[in-house]
């Protein structure tokens, strides 16, 4: 029934069963003396500063973005490479087209500033209810 | 021609369309004439697939063109088709040549009307719809156009809507013509159910297995004949047709003389070969129309509005046709539709012309002398009152005289009577209306007098080429007793030689019998003193139609029998009563409870439900979540159980 | 080198509105400001000519490049379906933006690109290539839900969406996941044909699950609707009205590939889920319906019920029933379009937001607006003679005939709710009376045309519903 796919099964209830009784015996056995120092965030031996749940600039996310985008077709590209010899000039025009769109895409990223860590708003979204990016506002 | 056909109907529909959205600027006469050239051009259309018929062999004129498959859901399958076969070519003949008529005619009538255009719009929709109902390959498309001309027939008898009378005359006809049309969908229904299609061509075939007077088939034919009733103004559903009078003059002659109200002869000829299954339904037929043909004719002895004079006698004309189909004589019965077509259309437009030239005056008692004032209205009033009496000569007489004979043939003896008596009476009461309306001395106003005047030539053309018409139209159809060959019969043989094999009359070819001549005869004594006593009454100024209009029966006659108050105290009021009992008690308790009940609940249940959308992602996330574990169990449930 | 070019000619419908995307980009960016009104036109063309190339494809291709893409008869219907949707979308967008003061020149480009994923979706004929259309598209149409980034309603309904969505397309990608490791195969020709010689693996049967699950949610059916409702209202009008018939289109159309074709010979196994999902859908979105207040929340739960109603062909499967869902989809789009727009306009005169209390009175107050309403309401309520009409009377017929009386019992009975509320609107509008006088709808031609062209397509297909059908029969896959 369950086909070549019974050993993973199998794999997956032992590892979990696993984990219940090492976990379970692990309370069982083990002493339960909390304390401040013991409760504290682990930062690397610094005493920790504020809260973890702060806002992160969404700027981490575009940049992130972008390079995923470039990532990509890298991953593309090699094997594409590898085969280039058997499939002569049509691949190369495909490929010269992808790396185009992708092209157009950097070129719009950048006339749009979002390559700028630092990117003043745009005039033309400009409006009350976005905060200006300064470098104050982006240290959080 | 078999591709070209719709463009017969597309031509009026081009009309309709332009003058809704593009002649809102144009003058009178360019919308006049416009909307004339459109069905001008359908005539022109409807004669070249007339040429094109004569050039094929009688038993192929046939063309059938199929614009595109309509609606098909299950095995019901209705095809967008139109067809042209003998029957309906000389239908589309008839309606095209008259409809150009009386649009050219409608120009001068309704000259200076602020609806104008609007009536023009209407006009052309009105062809648009009768042209599709006599083309239609199956009964549905025939439905279609039946539905369409009542609306527009509606429209245009409220023409003049801000007149509660008119309008009210509107919507008597739409209600009454609603009865009918009820009777025709039943039909149509139950032809489906019975055949398994409601193509005319796809039926005959499967009626095979039927026996000669099978109940279903006369069923069927009985509703289909509700219809007519309905649509024709036969008895007892005729009541619309006078009140009809109320809309513009060309219309009446247009919808309520040639052509709507002849589409119920039109349906029952064309389901002639499911009427030749049932006698008995032939019978209701025969008897109905005779009945209507003399009822009709009474009270037309006794009217004195011009325009209810012309429709009780078209009531009565239809009642004619009718007796021939009940005979089995369908031919006949189109004959006569065809040449009553061109009479009643040109009597129409002739009582319009008068009523044009004494100022909207209808009452035939303020009338009189008009010979001399309105000399080309008189003559061709002259030739279409002869023809409706059964003149020799003229085309009613040899329609009249075939339906007469075709029913004296079939041994219906009573109803043969019948159809004589009521052509004298025909032939009395539209001549005591010549007599009164353009003999004699001018009774109107001294204003109106003054006023009175021939009508302008865009109204008399079109008097004078129905004249014509009127005068020579019966020649086509001239029978073997005259020494003619009765073209027009040999014409619509091959639609009508499939069914009605087993009556009495055996086709277009009978040998000429003696007693023709005497039946002939008969009729024409018959309205020859029908014209003598009008004469003496009407002419003279005898005094006798003085007495005879103190008796009871006088009385009677006049109000129309009272069928309009039976209808009233008999069916109208009860409705109504009903209808206001229904309304509180029933609709306001029951009904409204039911729904409100069943509404009160979906929306308690509803605002039950929109807490299910609280707005926060996570709770979205735990109900999806539980969807996908049930998804998911329920098709595992499904593998292994 | 003829072959590759023929292959090319499959996709050019594809191609063209890639590269007019690009070139609106380009255009957007180089171009100085008061000559950004070209990219709408740009885009307008883009989409009539991909249609027009589209309609010229009928008949003369099949399956291209390795059988991935069937650029078949069934495919071109729903291209040009596609390309009229992004055109009327075009159509009614300029207005709406300037007004909301979105000067965003991603708009056009991102629309572009949607309906070419859409039209990816419905061309694959391998499930690697829908997915790839699939998460186009629902990227795209993530960034258009939220284009309105100050109203901050329009950005949490777009977080919401696209939270949702992720977790949505991921029980997708694991269904496609194990269908291959089951098959060996992600093209719906071989998968079909494997799965008739397979025995019957737990693992398969969880694929289809999961494969259901992520169509499920794609189409807004119950319950994994749940994010539509707040999309709808929170994303630009114009987006909302694409949203609810153009990706719904391609999802169904994707559903019908992969689940009346390719996995029939599992229909026993999944036939009763969709069934149950089905009666969910339409009832939960027309009794939900009922109460709703906003026009646009009120169209988002008409949306759910209609879904409802086409799950009804999924369910019947067959030919007929595939023409017939076809066809409903192509009325809904007519139909839903029109709605939205009126609706756009209504709202422009500056009062209220959606509320239907605006429509009281407004029937006589605005001609035009009144008597489309009337006639998209009643489409949409399925009274004949309308293109709604014969909707569902050709997907309920197709039911029937397969013998699921029930579920058409049921879909009736919804039909008879829905009335309620679409009928309604038509009652505020000709049978109250306005509470103080109507502001004039500020129009614009796009407006008016979309109206018109619409309208008068709901009213034909209405009338003449038998052309339709037979071309969609004729295009069958």
């Amino acid at each position: 029934m369950f086909g070549s796919f019974f050993p993973v099964i199998l794999f997956l209830l032992a590892a979990g069963g696993l984990v219940l009784v090492i976990l379970f015996f692990s309370s069982l056995i083990a002493p339960h003396r909390p304390n401040p120092a013991k409760n504290s965030t682990y930062e690397c031996g610094e005493v920790a500063e504020g809260s973890s749940w702060i806002r992160f600039n969404s700027r981490f996310y575009i940049i992130a973005l972008i390079f995923i985008i470039f990532d990509v077709e890298v991953v593309f590209l090699y094997p594409w490479a590898i085969v280039y010899r058997h499939l002569g000039f049509w691949a190369w025009l495909e490929m010269a087209i992808f790396l185009v769109i992708l092209l157009t895409g950097l070129a719009y990223v950048w006339a749009k500033g979002d390559l700028e860590w630092i990117r003043l708003p745009e005039k033309e979204t400009e409006s009350s209810a976005e905060t200006p990016l300064t470098p104050d506002n982006l240290r959080n | 021609m078999s591709h070209l056909i719709f463009l017969i109907i597309l031509f009026p529909l081009i009309g309709v369309i332009t003058n809704t959205f593009f002649t809102r600027r144009w003058s009178e006469a360019a919308i006049g004439i416009f909307s004339s050239a459109m069905v001008g051009a359908s005539f022109v259309l409807s004669v070249a697939a007339f040429i094109s018929l004569l050039g094929m062999e009688a038993s192929a004129r046939h063309i059938e063109q199929v614009l595109f498959d309509w609606i098909r859901v299950g095995s019901f399958h209705a095809p967008a088709a139109l067809l042209v076969d003998t029957l309906s070519c000389v239908m589309i003949l008839t309606v095209s040549a008259v409809s150009f008529l009386i649009h050219i005619y409608s120009i001068g009538y309704m000259h200076g009307d602020t609806g104008f255009r609007r009536y023009f719009i209407f006009l052309n929709l009105f062809v648009f719809f009768m042209l599709l109902l006599v083309l239609g390959s199956n009964f549905l498309v025939m439905f279609i156009g039946w539905e369409g001309v009542g609306l527009c027939s509606y429209l245009l008898i409220g023409f003049w809507y801000t007149d509660e009378v008119k309008a009210t005359a509107g919507k008597k006809a739409f209600i009454v013509n609603r009865i009918g049309d009820f009777g025709f969908m039943l039909a149509i229904f139950l032809i489906w159910t019975t055949f398994g299609t409601i193509q005319f061509d796809e039926i005959i075939p499967r009626m095979a297995s039927f026996p000669i007077g099978s109940s279903v088939i006369t069923a069927i034919c009985l509703l289909l004949f509700v219809g007519a009733i309905g649509k024709s103004a036969q008895f007892p559903l005729y009541v619309w047709l006078p009140d009809a009078m109320a809309g513009p003059t060309p219309v009446s002659a247009l919808i309520h003389a040639a052509t709507m109200v002849t589409a119920g002869v039109y349906m029952v000829a064309r389901s002639h070969f499911l009427y030749s299954m049932a006698p008995a339904a032939l019978e209701v037929v025969a008897i109905v129309g005779a009945g209507t043909a003399i009822f009709a004719a009474t009270i037309g002895l006794v009217q004195n509005d011009i325009k209810k004079v012309l429709a009780y006698s078209t009531v009565s004309q239809l009642g004619y046709m009718f007796l021939a189909c009940g005979v089995g004589a369908y031919g006949v019965a189109i004959f006569h539709l065809m040449t009553h077509a061109f009479f009643k259309a040109l009597l129409f437009l002739g009582s319009g012309s008068v009523i044009h030239g004494m100022s909207g005056e209808q009452d035939i008692r303020q009338m009189g002398g008009l010979k001399t004032k309105m000399p080309k209205t008189y003559w061709t009033f002259l030739v279409a009152t002869l023809a409706i009496a059964g003149i020799p000569g003229f085309s009613g007489f040899f329609s009249k005289d075939e339906i007469l004979w075709k029913t004296f043939e079939g041994h219906h003896y009573v109803l043969w009577v019948v159809g004589v008596v009521a052509a004298f009476f025909t032939a009395f009461y539209m001549f005591r209306l010549l007599y009164l309306t353009f003999h004699g001395k001018f009774r109107g106003s001294k204003s109106q007098e003054q006023h009175v005047h021939e009508s302008p030539s865009s109204m008399t053309v079109p008097l004078i080429i129905l004249a014509v018409l009127a005068a020579i139209g019966g020649y086509v159809g001239l029978p073997a007793a005259l020494g003619g060959s009765n073209h027009f019969e040999h014409f619509l043989h091959p639609v009508f030689a499939g069914g009605h094999a087993h009556l009495l009359l055996g086709g277009a070819h009978h040998g000429v019998e003696p007693v023709e001549y005497i039946v002939m005869l008969i009729s024409v004594i018959v309205a020859l003193l029908g014209i003598w006593l009008a004469r003496s009454g009407y002419f003279r100024m005898a005094s006798w139609p003085g007495k005879l209009s103190k008796g009871m029966i006088y009385t009677t006659v006049l109000n129309k029998y009272y069928v309009d108050q039976i209808y009233d105290v008999g069916i109208s009021r009860p409705t109504v009563k009903f209808s206001e009992i229904m309304a509180e008690w029933f609709d306001l308790g029951v009904i409204d409870g039911l729904v409100n009940g069943v509404a009160a609940f979906f929306n308690w249940v509803a605002g039950w439900l929109r807490r299910l959308q609280t707005g926060f992602v996570q709770n979205y996330a735990i109900l999806m979540g539980a969807g996908i574990i049930l998804v998911l169990a329920s098709l595992f449930y499904k593998m292994f159980f | 080198m003829d072959s590759y070019a023929a292959q090319i000619v499959g996709i050019l419908p594809e191609i063209l509105l890639i590269v007019t995307a690009i070139f609106a980009i380009l255009l957007d960016l180089l171009s100085k400001k008061e000559e950004r009104s070209w990219v709408a036109t740009i885009s307008l063309v883009g989409f009539i000519g991909s249609g027009i190339v589209s309609v010229f494809l009928w008949n003369r291709v099949g399956f291209v490049f390795s059988g991935m893409v069937a650029a078949d008869n069934f495919t071109a219907v729903f291209r040009i379906l596609f390309c009229f949707i992004g055109a009327i979308t075009v159509l009614v967008s300029p207005e709406y933006l300037r007004e909301r003061k979105i000067r965003l020149g991603e708009y056009y480009p991102i629309l572009l690109i949607t309906v070419f994923a859409m039209m990816v979706m419905v061309s694959a004929a391998d499930l690697l290539l829908f997915f790839l259309g699939l998460e186009t598209m629902s990227i795209a149409l993530y960034v258009l839900a939220c284009l309105d980034r100050r109203d901050s309603r329009s950005t949490e309904a777009a977080l919401k969406y696209f939270i949702l969505g992720a977790f949505s397309t991921a029980f997708l990608l694991y269904g496609i996941a194990l269908i291959y490791a089951q098959t060996g195969s992600t093209s719906y020709a071989e998968i079909m044909t494997a799965l008739i010689v397979l025995p019957l693996e737990v693992v398969t049967v969880a694929g289809v699950g999961l494969l259901l699950i992520g169509f499920a949610f794609k189409v807004a059916a119950v319950p994994f609707h749940f994010w539509s409702p707040d999309v709808y209202q929170g994303a630009p009008t114009p987006i909302t009205a694409f949203m609810s018939v153009g990706p719904k289109a391609a999802a169904f159309v994707a559903l019908i590939r992969v689940f009346t074709i390719s996995l029939e010979s599992l229909a026993d196994i999944w036939t009763g889920a969709v069934f149950v999902i089905a009666v969910l859908t339409m009832t939960l979105g027309n009794v939900v319906a009922l109460r709703q207040q906003n026009i646009k929340r009120m169209l988002a739960y008409s949306s759910i019920a209609h879904a409802g109603y086409l799950l009804v062909g999924i369910v019947a499967g067959g030919p007929r029933a595939i023409a017939a869902t076809s066809f409903y989809l192509v009325a809904y789009a007519l139909m839903n379009l029109g709605a939205f727009t009126v609706a756009m306009l209504m709202n422009r005169r500056g009062e209220g937001d959606y509320q239907l209390d605006d429509y009281r009175g407004a029937g006589f107050a605005h001609p035009l607006l009144g008597v489309t309403m009337a006639i998209f309401m009643f489409s949409l309520a399925g009274i004949p003679p309308t293109a709604g009409f014969f909707g569902k009377l050709y997907l309920f017929s197709a039911a029937v005939e397969k013998g699921y009386i029930l579920l058409v019992v049921i879909a009736v009975l919804n039909s008879a709710v829905a009335a309620y509320y679409y009928l309604r609107i038509i009652v505020l509008m000709y049978m109250t009376r306005a509470e103080h006088e109507m502001a004039a709808v500020p129009s614009f031609g796009g407006y008016t045309l979309t109206l018109v062209v619409t309208s008068v397509l709901v009213l034909l297909i209405g009338s003449l519903p038998g052309g339709l059908l037979n071309l969609l029969l004729a295009a069958l896959p």
